[in-house]
């Protein structure tokens, strides 16, 4: 240390770098666990998910109620394998790999169960802006008209009543079709796109926002996404911090300025631009992906791989950033 | 988490700690308001205004006491313990209940829960440092962090969470009144040197001053001429009154700013720039001393101009080139040449930086991961650099005391959808903005006979506001709250003191004494009227 | 947490519903310097009793009175009414306070139409907010006494009478808060065994006085927790290992060893939860045990409870069943102001708490993880396994589920020992079984046989089926139907499975030739697309697409293409649903429809 240094009290002087580098401690002893995944062996740490091994290996597992962010779900069964000796499938996205496990991800029978969970989805929910599942449907070739026309749409899906339903006579194939939920001026939620992933109910909850202002009401085929008494978003507890849409897969929650712009027909994805830039706003430094179409910004998101966000952001950098449009 | 609001403030680090809350860790919460952080912790302490030093010292006496201190960091890598020790001792349970308000066993139990976590953090927003004694408020909580041994290593901390998005960059950058970039203090001749070779120009060899003090200059008439960038004094500073006087006694007032604010209104020459966060290039740093990549996305709109593209013309009019042979320097130009004088950031490459979501400093070159924190060399053996001095700060009240023609305390704040004086944030529309309140406790409100959403004028030394109420459950008798996101309705600065803290020349938002003034009403409409009204 | 809860007010009866179950609301000291917050403070797990404290002093769940619930429990206002509008028995809007719930349900099925029309007649459209309504219902568990109802009358204190062989006068004289239960005296039509020598699980039904806690101590209850504690807990367990004692509630798994893996398991504490959600269409055998010897099931679960650690046990029992709620709580009341549970079980053994937890109509509850789902508050989704509920199952504890039946077994083997229980049948069936006899035959009731009678010889039993035999459907609506070529067949698990079939929860339905098949497999088909989660795309889409299949069956224009449907749609339901809801549905639909008209390749 320079002699001129040493009688200036400590804040003045630079910190020496530390001959240890500060890092987090190493976790205790892990264990591993060797499996055969479509003929390949592999180790894993214990406590990693089928899903997981299987990418290690290179394998694509299709998906649609997992996020890398949020707690498995396994509601949608997609991504369902077969395990040598169970009585069912298992969800690769939520069953933790075991030793000597043989594992298929695409026989028959898993391939039979995935076609038929897309053809009950693209049934009864519109599909329209949820390109994977549209590309997952033509790969599995399921056939969503067998199961016959769609039914008109029904109303008053929210006032449904657990355990009592009309019982149809079959000739139409029931849908979730209903209006869209426009309630304020940031988001809109249209429910006739939703495949009730969870994966909104869990963002704004435990998983992320701790908010809890939506979940899941009602049962079976008439279960639905829903505040408390299906009030309007201003009415309950939504703080509008928009970790819903950033999770929905088919386009169900969508931002105000989307809609709006896919209503009159100028929405255009091949004029826009997404660039990843830092939040204006407090000093978390959340890594906000901002859409632009015509100079004009039109959403805001966060990738999830960003371990400062997690694909999460609050009101202001969602939506207060609309600023830049004047 | 001791006076910060981050449920609100700080939503996204706020969900970093609900998922630990959820692996059971525990929030414990030190704030005169029931917050809605608060409401989270397992023990919140409603300590009065402006009491935390004395609170902090009760804590360093219980963990003392009992035994709880890390005795083995203390001796090796620490200094002062014996007189702190002893300066804390008159700080009893007691003696800190009378003083804080909080009962003794509360203060007790955060204080043992503290010393005994195996991994601490103490975390604080403006709540500690919108004092008239700021720094000492950092000092006490800091000598709980060395008492303890919860600093230098992984999950333990002491953290500032920066209210903006770029403070601790600003900081970085040499934004201090006596510092270079890099922390480089500007009064030791070997580090001033660097700069003067690597700039080619001399510079000013003491500190210059900082927002305060340069108020003050102004006041003497010994500052003549502001150049403001990006921030929005005339209503952003505390005694709103005196601050709009002084900035329209300048002989010039420059402001550059994406927005024609209050301050611009009253310059000689506005510069319109772009937003720096999206129709720019470079980097911002936030709380945790990461470096993060900022892009353009849009261009700007009209005139507007990139912040470096207006002071690289602003330099070239003047006769320089702000970097030497390099006559239209890129962000990128700028940064690099930054990584030549500051060695913390000398391994931050803009590749590196996009590669890594950002990096830490302390990133010492181009194989340096960064560091997640800092001060681990305290936990080397033997101590790397100085030993960690125990500060001996003293207890001093508000500047303001409450008397009784000023018998309610004011503290400001931010909330959830808001930001700072609303330049930024008032623009989108969001359900659930509410209008500017005055705060106050429902027992406050049945001793004022004040109802929801009546409106009163709310009176301070320095001004007076006319504001409805609001009646919030979280706050205690005596105790008000405002922010200040709509000072062009409502401008709460013009209630608040300007009592500044010597060392770092913060204005004491957080505890101003105000009184609540009834409007006139028609008389039938006053509640006691009414009662007393014969039909 | 920081709820925002903008419910208006609760009335003064829901304030006074909810405070009577939680106490007042406490007084903080300090609170205006200090409060505690954030998850400790959360009691989800009292939602479900505090809405049932609402729904049963006001007839429904208002807004304010569920706002009311969620400040005191601080359960957030979305969650709560995700939960109220999960279970059947509570409805969120208005309606009238007093409901008769009309099962229509399979063996119901005639009767129940013929009710509900009259009572359509008598009250208007279902589900009206006047003075009386009345609501269909699933299977209310009196099968044997066909067609059953449950009236409900809101009020301090709430009236809840579920009673078989309902009119119209029955319903009324219910209506005026006239209990319809059966009497002891009656209950022979019921459990046509009563009172005959050599019953091991009956024995004491309809001869003593159900609470009578005298009585039953002098016909030997509670002799087998004494022998538990005499011995240990390992020695309890070898003897259940020994005894060969599977599960009666349907999955049939090996007792012991389940009861191994909760006393191995490292986590504490451990809990025990009694499945009596007994809600499988048909099944009404953990009906009459609880309701006619509770002591039994308070000392299986004691033993049960000594065996594998665990200090709090839970007796879940659906809420269709308030005879048997009132009869164990009674019990329970008795048994440990009497010293045999509480602090010290039998006076010397470790602490036990039980405590009733009720159902709000949910079948789905019935599944052992959505029960845990239930008794902690939340909506009856069930979870994925593993983890297992012996590692991860209540509050993510170490928890033994047990079906009544199965623990009413383990006093008996405490007390005969596990040799001689084992010595009655074989292979996995060993030990006395109750099989729930319903629909066409001569005598319909509850009959204890030792396991290994074919269904033949059950037939007699019950007095045959006088009106002659088109089909039976045997385990349940997740069952199997089955015609004469099975009358031989030993009702073990062993013999069951042989004939494609399973035991199930041991329910034998009977259907003469005057019944009409397709309208009961639509019914069942409407069964299961009311009580699916909704979790899983599989059972949610899938139960919605059976019953449509179905209908169209019914209405006589199936479409092309509609068998291969049947049976992919199945298999996927079979494969890849979460829980044993949505595997299981498509059986007795796909049974019931090759019957009808079989398949070439299953006519060899």
């Amino acid at each position: 240390m320079n002699p001129d240094e040493i009688n200036e009290p400590i804040w003045k002087v630079p910190p020496p770098r530390a001959s240890v580098m500060p890092a987090r401690p190493p976790d205790p002893a892990c264990q591993t666990i060797t499996l055969q995944i479509d003929g390949r062996t592999v180790t894993v740490p214990a406590g990693t998910t089928l899903l997981q091994a299987a990418s290690r290996l290179g394998l694509r597992i299709p998906t649609l109620c997992w996020a890398p962010t949020l707690t498995p779900i396994n509601a949608c069964r997609i991504c369902v394998v077969e395990v040598e000796g169970a009585r069912t499938l298992a969800p690769a996205c939520a069953r933790p790999a075991e030793a000597g496990m043989v594992v298929q991800t695409g026989s028959e029978r898993v391939r039979l169960s995935r076609k038929l969970v897309l053809e009950l989805l693209a049934s009864s929910v519109a599909l329209d802006r949820a390109p994977e599942l549209l590309r997952l449907i033509q790969e599995y070739g399921a056939d969503p008209e067998r199961f016959g026309p769609s039914a008109a749409p029904a109303d008053r899906r929210d006032a449904r009543h657990a355990g009592h339903h009309h019982v149809g006579d079959g000739a139409t194939a029931e849908t979730v079709a209903q209006p869209v939920k426009v309630d304020n001026s940031l988001y809109v939620r249209d429910y006739a796109r939703c495949v009730l992933c969870y994966k909104c109910v869990e963002a704004c909850g435990t998983d992320a926002q701790h908010t809890f202002a939506i979940t899941i009401a009602g049962r079976g085929f008439d279960a639905r996404v829903s505040t408390e008494w299906d009030a309007p978003l201003p009415e309950g507890a939504c703080v509008y911090c928009g970790n819903c849409i950033n999770v929905c897969p088919t386009g169900a929650l969508v931002f105000r300025t989307e809609h709006e712009l896919r209503e009159a027909g100028s929405w255009a994805p091949e004029r826009q631009q997404e660039t990843d830039t830092i939040c204006p706003f407090c000093g978390v430094g959340c890594t906000l992906r901002v859409k632009v179409q015509d100079d004009k910004l039109v959403s805001v998101t966060s990738p999830p791989e960003v371990d400062v966000t997690g694909g999460n952001l609050c009101v202001k950098g969602r939506f207060g950033t609309s600023y830049v449009n004047g | 988490m001791w006076g910060s609001n981050a449920r609100e403030t700080h939503p996204i680090f706020f969900q970093h700690l609900l998922k630990g809350l959820t692996r059971g860790a525990k929030l414990y919460a030190v704030d005169p308001r029931f917050t809605s952080s608060a409401q989270w912790a397992e023990l919140w302490l409603g300590l009065d205004v402006g009491t935390d030093v004395a609170l902090a010292h009760a804590m360093a006496r219980e963990i003392i006491a009992a035994g709880l201190h890390n005795r083995e960091f203390v001796e090796r890598a620490t200094t002062g313990f014996e007189a702190f020790a002893a300066h804390v001792e008159p700080f009893t349970l007691e003696r800190a209940a009378e003083i804080t308000g909080v009962p003794g066993a509360a203060i007790a139990e955060v204080a043992r829960a503290y010393a005994r976590a195996p991994r601490a953090q103490l975390c604080w927003t403006l709540g500690i440092t919108e004092h008239h004694n700021a720094v000492d408020n950092v000092l006490a909580l800091i000598n709980l962090s060395l008492l303890t041994g919860h600093v230098g290593r992984w999950g333990s901390g002491v953290n500032p969470l920066r209210g903006q998005n770029n403070v601790q960059g600003g900081g970085d950058m040499g934004a201090l009144p006596d510092r270079l970039p890099g922390f480089q203090h500007i009064e030791l001749p070997r580090l001033r040197e660097k700069f003067e070779a690597a700039w080619g120009t001399p510079l000013r060899h003491e500190r210059g001053w900082h927002l305060t003090q340069m108020f003050s200059a102004m006041e003497r008439g010994e500052l003549s001429a502001l150049y403001v960038i990006g921030e929005n004094p005339a209503q952003s500073e505390a005694d709103g009154h005196r601050t709009e006087r002084l900035l329209g006694g300048l002989d010039t007032l420059i402001v550059q700013d994406m927005f024609f604010t209050r301050t611009a209104r009253i310059a000689d020459v506005v510069l319109p720039a772009s937003a720096g966060w999206c129709e720019s290039e470079g980097t911002f740093t936030s709380s945790e001393r990461r470096v993060q990549r900022v892009r353009r996305a849009k261009s700007p709109p009209g005139e507007a101009r990139d912040d470096l593209d207006i002071i690289v013309d602003l330099a070239r009019v003047m006769g320089h080139e702000l970097i030497r042979g390099v006559p239209r320097p890129t962000a990128e130009d700028v940064w690099d040449e930054l990584r030549t004088v500051s060695p913390v950031h000398r391994g931050m490459s803009y590749a590196r930086l996009e590669a890594n979501h950002g990096l830490h400093w302390p990133c010492w070159d181009l194989d340096h991961p960064g560091e997640p924190f800092l001060h681990a060399r305290l936990w080397e053996s033997p101590v790397g650099g100085p030993r960690a001095p125990f500060s001996t700060v003293d207890h001093t009240p508000p500047f303001e005391a409450l008397e009784p023609d000023w018998p309610l305390r004011l503290t400001t704040g931010r909330r959830l959808s808001e930001f700072n004086t609303g330049v930024m944030s008032g623009v989108y529309q969001v359900p659930n903005r509410r209008e500017e309140t005055l705060d106050i406790s429902p027992a406050d409100a049945d001793l004022y006979g004040l109802v929801e959403g009546e409106r009163v004028r709310v009176r301070s030394r320095r001004g007076a506001v006319e504001v409805p109420v609001h009646i919030d459950p979280g706050l205690r008798g005596g105790l008000t709250f405002m922010t200040f996101h709509f000072p062009d309705d409502v401008a709460s600065n013009l209630l608040t003191i300007d009592a500044v803290d010597p060392k770092s020349g913060t204005a004491e938002f957080k505890a101003a004494a105000i009184r609540i003034e009834r409007l006139a009403k028609e008389p039938s409409a006053a509640p006691d009227a009414s009662r007393s009204a014969v039909p | 947490m920081d709820l925002k809860i903008h419910a208006p007010p609760p009335t003064t009866a829901e304030r006074t519903a909810v405070d009577e179950l939680l106490g007042p609301p406490a007084v903080v000291a300090h609170a205006d310097r200090v409060r505690r917050g954030g998850p400790q403070v959360t009691r989800r797990d009292l939602l479900l009793p505090a809405l049932h404290a609402l729904q049963d002093r006001v007839g429904f769940l208002s807004e304010g009175g569920l706002g009311y619930v969620c400040e005191r429990l601080r359960v957030p206002p979305a969650d709560a009414f995700g939960v109220a509008s999960f279970y059947a028995l509570w409805s969120t809007v208005p309606i009238a306070p007093t409901v008769v719930h009309v099962c229509d349900d399979i063996a119901c099925r005639r009767g129940g139409e013929a009710l509900v029309t009259e009572l359509g007649a008598a009250l208007g459209p279902s589900g009206t907010n006047g003075g009386q309504t009345w609501k269909r219902s699933p299977c209310l568990g009196l099968c044997e006494q066909a067609p059953a109802a449950y009236v409900t009358r809101a009020g301090s204190p709430v009236f809840r009478t579920a009673f078989g062989n309902a009119t119209i006068t029955k319903i009324q004289a219910a209506f005026g808060g006239e209990d319809q239960s059966p009497s002891r005296e009656g209950l022979s039509h019921f459990v046509p065994q009563t009172g005959s020598p050599g019953l091991k699980l009956l024995g004491r039904v309809g001869r003593l006085d159900p609470v009578d806690l005298d009585a039953h101590l002098g016909d030997g209850a509670f002799a087998g927790l004494q022998r538990a504690l005499s011995i240990g807990p390992a020695a309890v367990r070898t003897e259940i290992s020994g005894s060969g004692l599977t599960g009666r509630g349907g999955a049939a798994f090996p007792t012991g060893r389940k009861w191994d893996a909760v006393a191995a398991a490292p986590a504490q504490p451990h809990y025990l939860c009694c499945n009596a959600d007994e809600s499988e269409p048909g099944t009404f055998k953990d009906r009459v045990l609880m309701e006619w010897d509770p002591y039994a099931v308070l000392e299986g679960i004691a033993i049960a409870a000594f065996a594998t650690g665990v200090e709090h046990a839970f007796i879940y029992i659906r809420g269709e069943y308030p005879l048997a709620e009132a009869r164990l709580t009674e019990a329970i009341r008795r048994a440990t102001a009497r010293g045999l549970l509480g602090a010290r079980l039998a006076g010397s053994g470790p602490p036990l708490t039980i405590s009733v937890r009720r159902g709000a109509g949910a079948y789905i509850c019935g599944e052992e993880t959505a029960l845990f789902e239930s008794i902690e508050g939340k909506r009856g989704e069930p979870r994925s396994k593993p983890p297992f509920p012996v590692h991860v199952g209540l509050f993510g504890k170490p928890t033994l589920v047990n079906n009544v039946e199965t623990l009413v077994n383990v006093p008996l083997i405490l007390r005969e020992g596990a040799a001689s229980f084992a010595a009655v049948g074989g292979g996995a069936s060993t030990g006395p079984k109750l099989f729930c006899v319903s629909g066409a035959v001569g005598r319909p009731g509850l009959y204890e046989l030792p396991f290994g009678v074919t269904l033949r010889e059950v037939l007699a039993v019950a007095g045959g089926t006088p009106r002659g035999l088109r089909s039976l459907l045997l385990g349940g609506a997740a069952g199997t139907f089955v015609g004469e070529e099975a009358l031989d067949t030993p009702l073990t698990l062993e013999g069951t499975r042989k004939i494609g079939a399973s035991l199930g929860s041991a329910v034998v339905m009977v259907f003469d030739h005057t019944s009409e098949p397709l309208d009961v497999i639509r019914r069942i088909a409407q069964f299961f697309r009311d009580e699916s989660c909704g979790k899983c795309v599989p059972c949610r889409v899938g139960t919605q697409r059976l019953e449509e299949l179905v209908a169209r069956r019914l209405r006589g224009q199936p479409r092309e293409g509609d068998e291969l449907l049947r049976e992919e749609l199945g298999q996927a339901m079979r494969d890849a649903s979460i829980c044993g809801l949505g595997q299981t549905a498509h059986l007795a639909i796909d049974s019931g429809l090759r019957r009808l008209n079989p398949l070439p390749e299953l006519a060899k």
